[in-house]
């Protein structure tokens, strides 16, 4: 068994900055990534870091069109966090090397981004994303931090209470991809969860092909609560075939969005008369997709993304590798033609319940990122508000899992006196299969280990070997099995129903359809199997048990998106087109008790430190 | 010195034999399950071959576990072609319909994960920015040469990982601003110069192709000295860090042993003109006249 202070899983900006932290409060840290550490998607991320640096700018603004920009659905406490931290842990990346792009007097430059009422956005040219990740990435070389790199993490060590706010996190079962050997490894103070989006639930995505949602689905299964999975947001520009994604910092230097008529129609037809193509990310995927819907569009698919006037300077300036993306990947010379693009899968603004500390509820247990919902996104997050969250509570949830008090978190997780419990009327029974109760179909499914009914709490160690017992167990069943079905035909069946029924625009048969279509896939995965019989590099088991995960964030997205009937940031119903505040200014949450998803809700938490924001319309 | 990251990988290898020993019974699965795959993937070469518009790739396969494949050979497989299709596509296509054992690395299929850096028709490429249809068929797929193959188009990079450590990738300065708040300043015209070696992706391309490299295990080579040159050369570390990196570079492994033959350059995914970064640190070092070996 391996033994740190503070484990790690997953090496993206959050990652990094956690284990970074924690290093720099004195705690024995490793990082455990399926990926090596420079190939995490965070270096897809093109835009920048939003951070009130300049005068005339303040952390109070910065949260103000957070906070509208969430639609009302981001907790105050975390999105007043990510403002205040956010300016002094951009500069940190300055002072650790990382090459921003400069302004004349050598200070970085910020630019204008959607829904911002200030150019507030620091970038590096087109590929902020990379520079982040390698920037951090350097500073975990320098400072020597352990990184086992291409282990997968398949099963969180959770003591097994019936009530999961008494359950204890302790360790992580994963194994070597390389060698296919499967280690416990203890956390004697914290296990960090910073395994990113969970995008490839879709079809049509900005995300990498490894972000398949385990962090959040290991959470959940071992008693987390899931926050928000609803919301997902759709970046409006995306290549229409691949879903390659071209910077919202396009628009942000004054890219222009046409229809095939040749209509500049996010003015022309009302969608945003006042910001036009700035207007956030929700606002602009739905008026291209009502475009085309319309008959509007280019080739009934997509619309067109022009930046030619900008001019070659400015471009290769500050746009350089859209070029190369639209060239390499549509065949598209963005200097002389404009670009066809169209919405795609971008992020989840849900995930693992967490504070502003990064704390879950099982103690022990953090998660960071994309993966988690510490609520400063709301239900539609702004462009360049990614990375400094991956910044600002990485670095918190490192600090305070190395055992530093922060202070008592504001936001609270798990049921409170304020909760109330949901109902949803489902067309099948969600949740876990448990057919003919046999141990093997428990494995198979990657449920949790029976309870032995032992009434003596394990030693920590103890737990650790239990989850690897299961770990094992559910490994061995799906190499030794013989036929079956494979990973490959159900994760297709998996990303087209979620793409045709839970995308921009979301209809009650829709998503009850989805359901049905998760839980026949659902089935049908007791019966997978892997069929390459090696151990070295078993890319067929990791995608096995990366399917199982993608069925579980699949069907809490589509149970969120049934249960709330109302239109809110990137969730829009066709059955309720409006805001309902009465009765929806509150976060959806899905636990998963004894593999049966129960809902129930939470309020949102509006007070800030100095004044309460005030749902408005939001108008762009 | 350095202290880098620790890798883990040897530690665990030993009791990676002994952890499972196998069951004759499990043998003989293996062996059903490795012949069962090589049926299918026949079957369905067959089927594909019907279709018009397919291309024909041919992947290198090997894997040191499965008795059938520890002969290295080639598979073929036809794959339906689309416009827009790319040799990431195309792989992917056979490994999901064909045969699921067919084992690569890959993630954000845009050119910036830097892992599906494969040999393509004998030149290294990004398996993801290579579009099929410029390509002759059948498509030659291989692992990088002059890499350690660990399985199918997996090479072991751990010695790449390594060189890139060796030479301090990380900013190192004494000079930060007091405040927390106050930024280091660079000009414009420094950030451009530093700006295409801040690219690398560590794919390792660049290694694979370089001629010394594959001679000379000990060669820095061309992607870590290009790291190099990128801290180097950033104005913001100041001149004794400068000295200590032109030091570094200056070894006997180090610059010198580059004999400017641009392939490094010529295969760079994202246009790192690495030559050009080897030849203008080798000018710095003799204007520095430091000591060379």
């Amino acid at each position: 068994m391996h033994e740190h202070d503070v484990l790690v899983v997953g090496a993206g900006g959050a990652g990094l900055r956690a284990a970074i932290a924690a290093h720099e409060e004195g705690a024995d840290v490793a990082i455990v990534t399926k990926l090596h550490p420079v190939r995490s998607h965070t270096g897809a991320a093109e835009g920048g870091i939003n951070a009130a640096l300049r005068e005339g700018d303040s952390w109070e603004d910065h949260a103000y069109d957070t906070m509208k920009g969430s639609d009302y659905l981001g907790d105050a406490p975390a999105i007043e966090t990510l403002c205040k931290d956010s300016p002094e842990e951009t500069i940190q990346l300055e002072n650790w090397g990382m090459p921003f792009s400069r302004e004349d007097d050598g200070r970085v430059s910020q630019r204008p981004f959607g829904g911002l009422s200030f150019p507030r956005t620091t970038y590096a040219g087109a590929e902020t994303g990379h520079h982040l990740l390698h920037t951090l990435y350097q500073q975990v070389v320098k400072r020597g931090i352990a990184v086992y790199d291409e282990w997968y993490v398949t099963r969180l060590a959770v003591s097994e209470d019936p009530d999961p706010e008494k359950r204890e996190c302790h360790g992580i079962v994963a194994f070597d991809v390389q060698t296919g050997e499967v280690a416990g490894f203890r956390a004697r103070n914290g296990v960090v969860l910073a395994t990113g989006g969970p995008g490839q639930v879709f079809d049509h995505t900005t995300n990498a092909v490894s972000c398949t949602g385990d962090g959040p689905a290991m959470a959940y299964r071992a008693g987390v609560p899931m926050e928000d999975m609803e919301f997902i947001q759709f970046h409006p520009t995306t290549l229409p075939s691949t879903g390659v994604l071209i910077s919202e910092g396009v628009r942000g230097e004054g890219g222009i969005l046409y229809n095939e008529k040749g209509e500049r129609f996010m003015f022309e037809h009302g969608y945003a008369s006042n910001s036009g193509e700035l207007a956030s990310r929700d606002v602009v995927a739905r008026a291209e997709l009502t475009e085309v819907n319309e008959g509007r569009g280019v080739d009934d698919e997509y619309v067109h993304l022009d930046m030619r006037h900008l001019g070659e300077e400015r471009i290769i300036d500050r746009l350089e590798n859209i070029l190369h993306l639209a060239g390499d990947f549509e065949g598209v010379d963005g200097l002389v033609e404009p670009m066809p693009v169209k919405p795609g899968q971008h992020y989840a603004m849900g995930g693992i319940e967490t504070d502003e500390n990064g704390e879950t509820l099982v103690s022990g247990l953090y998660a960071v990122g994309e993966c988690a919902c510490v609520s400063v996104h709301g239900s539609n997050r702004l462009g360049g508000n990614a990375l400094p969250e991956l910044i600002v509570f990485g670095a918190r949830a490192g600090r305070h899992a190395a055992g530093t008090d922060l202070g008592e978190a504001i936001i609270r997780t798990g049921r409170t006196e304020d909760t109330e419990i949901g109902e949803v009327d489902t067309p099948v029974a969600p949740g876990a299969i448990h057919a003919g109760d046999t141990d093997d179909d428990a494995v198979a499914d990657g449920g949790e280990p029976r309870a032995d009914g032992a009434s003596v709490v394990p030693e920590p160690d103890e737990v650790v070997e239990r989850a690897l017992t299961a770990e094992n167990r559910r490994i061995d069943h799906l190499m030794e099995k013989d036929e079956g079905i494979q990973q490959a035909e159900l994760r297709e069946k998996l990303q087209k129903t979620m793409t045709r029924n839970v995308n921009v625009f979301r209809t009650e048969e829709g998503l009850k359809q989805a359901l049905r279509d998760i839980r026949e896939v659902r089935e049908q995965y007791q019966d997978v199997y892997v069929d390459d019989p090696s151990r070295t590099f078993n890319t067929d088991l990791q995608q096995t048990i990366e399917m199982r995960n993608l069925i579980d964030t699949a069907e809490a997205i589509t149970l969120g998106a049934l249960a709330r009937d109302e239109f809110r940031g990137a969730h829009w119903r066709q059955e309720y087109q409006e805001r309902r505040d009465e009765k929806w200014l509150k976060h959806t949450l899905l636990s998963w008790n004894d593999g049966t998803p129960e809902l129930w809700f939470k309020p949102v938490i509006l007070e800030g430190e100095d004044k309460t924001y005030e749902p408005k319309i939001r108008s762009y | 010195m350095s202290t880098p990251a620790t890798r883990e990988r040897e530690s665990t290898e030993v009791d990676a034999g002994d952890a499972k020993p196998r069951s004759p019974h499990q043998d003989r699965r293996l062996q059903e399950k490795a012949t069962r795959a090589e049926q299918s993937q026949r079957e369905s070469e067959e089927r594909a071959a019907e279709h018009e518009n397919t291309v024909e790739i041919k992947v290198f396969r090997y894997d040191p576990e499965v008795e059938e494949k520890q002969e290295p050979r080639f598979d073929t497989f036809h794959v339906p072609f689309e416009k827009g299709m790319t040799v990431l596509d195309a792989v992917m296509y056979a490994r999901d319909h064909y045969d699921s054992s067919l084992t690569f690395r890959h993630s954000c299929r845009q050119a910036i994960c830097g892992s599906d850096a494969f040999f393509i028709n004998g030149r290294q490429r990004l398996g993801c920015q290579t579009q099929i249809a410029e390509l002759d068929t059948p498509v030659r797929i291989e692992p990088l040469p002059h890499q350690e193959v660990v399985k199918d188009l997996v090479v072991d990079m751990d010695s790449f990982y390594e060189q890139m450590e060796a030479v301090e990738p990380y900013f190192q300065t004494n000079e930060l601003p007091e405040d927390e708040l106050a930024e280091q300043r660079q000009t414009r015209e420094n950030r451009e110069k530093i700006k295409m070696g801040t690219r690398c992706i560590w794919c390792a391309s660049c290694m694979s192709s370089c001629n010394i490299a594959a001679g000379d295990d000990q060669y820095l080579g061309p992607a870590p000295i290009s790291m190099a040159y990128r801290f180097a050369m950033d104005e913001r570390e100041g001149e004794d860090m400068k000295e200590h990196r032109l030091r570094i570079i200056e070894q006997e492994h180090g610059v010198w042993r580059c004999q400017t033959q641009f392939s490094c350059t010529n295969v760079c995914p994202k246009d790192i003109p690495l030559t050009e970064h080897i030849q203008e640190l080798k000018r710095e070092a003799v204007k520095k006249n430091l000591k060379f070996w």
